[in-house]
């Protein structure tokens, strides 16, 4: 078995183990620290596949960021120390049954389906730690520039298999305007609404 | 043996269905949005594989795993913010008591 196989058995195991535990347990506490193992074990996957930047990312916006949302969502919302939202024997056996209906389709067309892949291992080690560099050309629309080659502009033309690609630095900055704009909404929607409550 | 792309979309169906499941069956609002957590983290391992082991997305697979994460911050700030302003006025978040809008 290879060290990168076994890597992502344990990690896979760790993730799914985890995102099922969140599901299943009825305590929303309990189920928060599932969901930050989940979270923290789809980062370690996202460091396997060779995406180091996305998985930077996720361990700083989703663990750091979302979770601490989600944690003070049910500190502000929790009516007692142990909230469990009990439900129903049948609710559960149709949910689990809808749930494994849906997971055996999606096995299916996963294993049925012709993905396109050239090969396994397509990246070798020097490409795949300059993932982040690439990454920042991308935005700017020079993929086919490795940081070792002087940043002209222009590709090299003893590459073979350069293409025009699209720059996605405009739509990174709508992203980060619709963040802000997002941010502010919601600021505006969670503002204290003292006096109306007094008065009512 | 080896994984192999397939591996990971397996992996990235179970997070999408745990999701999915949860999203339906939680009482507690804040649960719900986990679930959607969870979806979005699904598609996220899909992207990132795809980005991986198919040459056609190698670039764009993580910068859409980017925008999704981005998204999901801004889903989940303003989630949180209805759900803290329903608490407000319901002192609950079990979504079944929130049926004004019924039709």
């Amino acid at each position: 078995m290879d060290q990168s196989t076994l890597l992502f058995l344990i990690l896979a195991t760790f993730t799914g183990v985890s995102a099922v535990a969140v599901v299943v347990t009825q305590n929303i506490v309990r189920s928060a620290v599932y969901l930050l193992f989940t979270l923290a074990g789809t980062a370690g996957i996202f460091f396997l596949l060779g995406a180091d930047f996305v998985g930077a990312t996720q361990l700083i916006i989703y663990v750091g960021g979302i979770l601490v949302l989600v944690v003070f969502g049910v500190m502000l919302t929790a009516q007692g120390p142990f909230i469990s939202m009990k439900v129903g024997g049948g609710e559960w056996a149709v949910a689990s049954a809808v749930g494994i209906l849906l997971m055996g389709a999606l096995t299916v067309s996963v294993s049925m389906g012709n993905w396109a892949t050239t090969s396994t291992e397509r990246m070798d080690d020097e490409q795949r730690s300059l993932s982040s560099a690439r990454l920042g050309e991308a935005f700017l629309g020079f993929p086919g520039i490795t940081p070792r080659e002087p940043l002209t502009g222009i590709p090299p033309t003893n590459q073979p298999h350069y293409r025009q690609r699209v720059a996605y630095l405009l739509p990174f900055e709508i992203v980060s305007v619709h963040l802000l704009v997002v941010l502010i909404g919601a600021a505006y929607l969670a503002r204290a609404k003292r006096r109306k409550r007094i008065r009512a | 043996m080896i994984v192999g792309l397939n591996g990971y979309l397996i992996l990235g169906a179970i997070l999408f269905v745990s999701g999915a499941v949860c999203m339906a069956m939680k009482r507690n609002a804040i649960g719900v949005l986990m679930g959607v957590e969870l979806v979005l983290n699904g598609a996220n391992i899909n992207f990132v594989a795809f980005a991986r082991y198919n040459p056609a997305f190698e670039i764009e697979g993580q910068i859409f795993a980017l925008f999704v994460i981005v998204m999901a911050a801004a889903e989940a700030a303003v989630a949180l913010a209805i759900v803290l302003n329903f608490y407000n006025n319901h002192l609950t978040v079990d979504v079944d008591t929130a049926e004004e809008l019924k039709g």
